[in-house]
């Protein structure tokens, strides 16, 4: 069959931002699909809660104030992640590298936060379906914190290094995407371990 | 961003003919030798492999479903022990769902979707990797826990309390949830892969509403999955945790609830059928049109009548559950939606028949595999309608009618087409026709064979027959139709015989094909059969729905890539419009050596706990030497 150029495409540029890129679209699939792996659990909590007719079942509620603080800490650590964001779209190197290593301090402050919390449960994983529920959960949710902070701290040392091109800068706002959907997905499960055993 | 500009790298616009197509070869080609082969990124190499994987685990999911037609055909056989025929008909169910259907739907997308969207390898190619060692691994594992007698036997859907540890102390629960793991991960990485596909590199002008059915198919099916799936992550997650460090989720005594368990696997136990079917609507949709000699009549119905089935997917799980006792609204509405989604399915196969109304069929055997899903699933669709209503569902319950039904609506409604599907682009994947007359073989072989072993099951069940016996007696009266029963299978076996046959006779000796044999009008027919590595010389620009049908003389192209490294072209996402030059990554072992590290991590968690903390720190590293960048072009850019 016979070909004919009708288009050049040689200008356009070689990476992009947001919805013009791949792996944005990438990590939003990934969002999805974990999203619905928590409302998923947020189901078996609800469901279990349902059949159940005392709820906890054998424990007191879990200690307010490490789900508390960490929120805080999550709802504050917004503010960090949206100047990585515009640091990485402006490709201010410097300011990236900065603020890369903050997130990370963040995330390594937050796990802590999260010891405590999981320390505060006032049950065990094998007390009861109440206490196995609320283990999946903020299991589930700390391997999403997890994961993010491994990526944020590979970032940054990346970041440090000859392979800063322009490229990772659209990386970097991936991982900024992402660090925002492991704060919001926190905040549902915030209110149901913490305040519906409570109701 | 303007430092490509700035490079003055080689374009393919300084190229032309034979030298622009041996210079893109050569950056697109995957190395030679073992080592090469394992790191292969190639889309085409991995979709055969995954393609040849799948159909493997049909020949032996099919050996075991010979196994127990042996058993059955007549009264109190003693070939297979009563824990035997438990495994066996646990494996077979299990290879067949997890190891053949859904995979070999999802091969046929990585081999085909990226050439007929015009791009020149899959987004993701090195998780594409991944995603086929996850699945030989898993398959393995479970083949080989048979092999050594830790075969599950609970049931493909393995309920509880039966596979929790009071019941099933042995590993045997544990090597069928964690399977599970592996293919769920697997499956969703190609779903991701898809979408991104389909949203981001489809050629310029190819709006929505020039997308492919195929196409269209495979991306309502990449959204089941994504939200499918992860429910049986959870199942099969809390199930290994009850079984292994002893939490709650199925044990009443502690708050727990075995229903909780139907809910979470039906929840993603009855889209997976539409994950399985959905694609062979897509095939049939393409072979149609193909041998209709025209464009499938009513497009927009067929792609909303697919997204409509997505939905609705989601909304009929409790119709598996009718008699767990239900309240009466939920199993009103259940049946309802139950036979909603029968409409949008009869709405696509009276625009296939409309089709062939208004066309001029060619009868080769691709067509007869349509025609014989037609058939098939409509009969299969009805008593699918007649299970939905909770007093029939209520006496045919775990009967051999059920059995019937799901096996008219799964090989009638995707091994059919999926057949034909081999027979239509076989030439594409290897460059050789499949033979013709052994094709129509296969195809009367299939078809007599396969309604003489499923149709009397209908009234085995009626008769009252239970699924999942091993034996029965004499006196019950099921002999006769059983053997019946069998001698269907075995001529239906036969038929796959006559495929392998004629797929290893055409390899060497069939008629070569050309570019475009069957002159159909989608864009996997403008390159080379088989593509060459980089799928297009040229990347095809869109401005008609059948593009090879529109101008069968001229095709428009765009030029301007790179011809020094791997760039694919990415475009809106509605109307296609080139928005970027994106680097795709460069052949990789690391997607090999991190399916191992996450193999060594699933495998281990079944035996201690302890290996979620050992085995984490080698997911990690193999993580980060796959995304680390190694220095090349495609990296520094």
């Amino acid at each position: 069959m016979k070909q004919t150029i009708v288009r050049n495409v040689g200008e356009l540029p070689t990476f992009g931002f947001g919805l013009q890129s791949g792996p944005w679209w990438g990590a939003i699939s990934f969002m999805a699909l974990e999203g619905m792996g928590f409302a998923i659990a947020i189901g078996v909590y609800l469901y279990l809660y349902a059949v159940n007719p005392t709820w906890p079942i054998g424990a007191s509620p879990p200690d307010l104030w490490p789900g508390t603080a960490e929120t805080i800490v999550f709802l504050l650590s917004i503010i960090p992640n949206q100047y990585t964001n515009r640091a990485a779209h402006q490709q201010d190197l410097h300011k990236v590298r900065v603020w890369l290593v903050v997130m990370s301090l963040i995330g390594i402050a937050l796990l802590i936060l999260r010891g405590f919390e999981f320390a505060h449960l006032n049950t065990r994983w094998d007390n009861s379906a109440y206490g196995s529920v609320v283990w999946l959960i903020l299991g589930l949710h700390t391997t999403h914190l997890a994961t993010d902070l491994g990526d944020t701290i590979v970032l940054a040392v990346l970041m440090f290094t000859a392979h800063a091109k322009p490229r990772r800068f659209s990386d970097v706002t991936d991982n900024v995407f992402y660090w925002n959907f492991v704060v919001i997905a926190w905040l549902p499960l915030y209110v149901l371990l913490d305040w519906v055993p409570r109701l | 961003m303007s430092m490509a500009v700035e490079q003055k790298e080689m374009r393919d616009d300084a190229l032309h003919g034979l030298q622009l197509a041996t210079r893109l070869e050569g950056i697109w080609r995957t190395p030679s030798g073992l080592m090469g082969a394992l790191m292969s990124v190639d889309h085409k190499i991995i979709g055969r492999r995954y393609i040849v994987t799948a159909f493997a685990f049909l020949v032996l999911g099919g050996l075991l479903a010979i196994l127990m037609r042996i058993q059955l055909a007549g009264a109190e056989q003693r070939l297979l022990s009563p824990d035997l025929y438990n495994q066996v008909f646990t494996m077979h169910g299990s290879t067949m769902m997890f190891l053949f259907a859904v995979p070999v739907m999802e091969a046929f997308a990585v081999y085909l979707v990226p050439l007929m969207v015009g791009t020149r390898n899959i987004a993701f190619p090195r998780l594409n990797a991944f995603s086929y060692w996850m699945f030989l691994f898993g398959g393995c594992f479970l083949w080989i826990s048979f092999a050594f007698n830790v075969g599950p036997d609970v049931g493909w859907f393995a309920y509880t309390p039966l596979s929790s540890l009071q019941f099933t102390p042995s590993k045997r629960a544990d090597v069928w949830a964690q399977m599970i793991t592996f293919t769920e991960v697997a499956a969703l990485a190609v779903a991701v892969e898809i979408i991104v596909t389909v949203f981001k590199q489809r050629a310029p002008g190819m709006t929505l509403d020039r997308i492919p059915l195929f196409v269209w198919a495979m991306l309502v099916t990449a959204f089941l999955v994504l939200f499918a799936m992860p429910s049986i992550m959870v199942a099969s997650t809390s199930l290994i945790l009850d079984r292994l460090v002893s939490t709650r989720f199925y044990d009443p005594s502690s708050g727990g609830n075995v229903l909780l368990w139907q809910h979470l696997f039906w929840f993603f136990g009855h889209p997976e059928v539409y994950i399985i079917f959905i694609p062979a609507t897509g095939m049939v949709s393409m072979v149609l049109a193909t041998f209709a000699r025209r464009p499938v009549i009513g497009y927009p119905a067929i792609v909303l009548s697919l997204i409509a089935t997505g939905f609705l997917s989601f909304g009929l799980w409790v119709h598996h559950m009718f008699v767990t006792g239900l309240p009466q609204l939920g199993a009103g509405l259940f049946t309802a939606s139950s036979m909603l989604i029968a409409v949008p399915s009869g709405l696509q196969i009276f625009c296939w028949i409309a089709t062939l109304w208004d066309g001029r069929p060619v009868y080769r055997t691709p067509l007869l595999f349509v025609l014989g899903f037609i058939v098939i699933f409509v009969i299969g669709g009805l008593s699918g309608v007649m299970v939905a209503s909770v007093p029939i569902d209520t006496q045919v319950h775990d009967t051999y009618f059920v059995v019937a039904h799901f096996h008219y609506v799964l090989i009638g409604g995707a091994v059919f087409p999926l057949i034909g599907a081999v027979y239509y682009w076989f030439p594409k994947i290897c460059g050789r026709m499949l033979s013709e007359r052994l094709g129509r073989w296969n195809f009367w072989l299939a078809f007599f064979g396969f309604n003489i072993a499923f149709f009397p099951m209908h009234i085995l069940g009626l008769m009252g027959m239970p699924r999942r016996v091993y034996t029965y007696t004499p006196e019950m009266g099921w002999d006769r139709l059983n053997l019946l029963s069998s001698v269907g299978a075995a001529i239906f076996a036969l038929s796959f015989a006559v495929l392998l046959a004629n797929a290893i006779y055409s390899l060497r000796r069939g008629m070569p094909a050309n570019d475009n044999p069957w002159d159909a009008s989608t864009l996997e027919w403008a390159t080379a059969s088989p593509p060459p590595p980089q799928n297009f010389d040229r990347i095809p620009v869109v401005t008609h729905r059948d593009p090879l049908w529109a101008d069968p003389n001229i095709l428009p192209v765009i030029a301007g890539l790179s011809a020094e490294r791997r760039e694919v072209l990415l475009t809106s996402l509605a109307d296609a419009e080139p928005q970027i030059r994106e680097a795709s990554p460069e052949p990789s072992i690391w997607p090999l050596l991190t399916a191992i590290a996450t193999t060594i991590f699933f495998i281990g968690s079944i035996f201690t706990p302890w290996a979620v903390v050992w085995g984490t720190p080698p997911m990690a590293i193999t993580l980060i030497g796959w995304f680390w960048p190694t220095g090349s072009k495609e990296d520094e850019e």
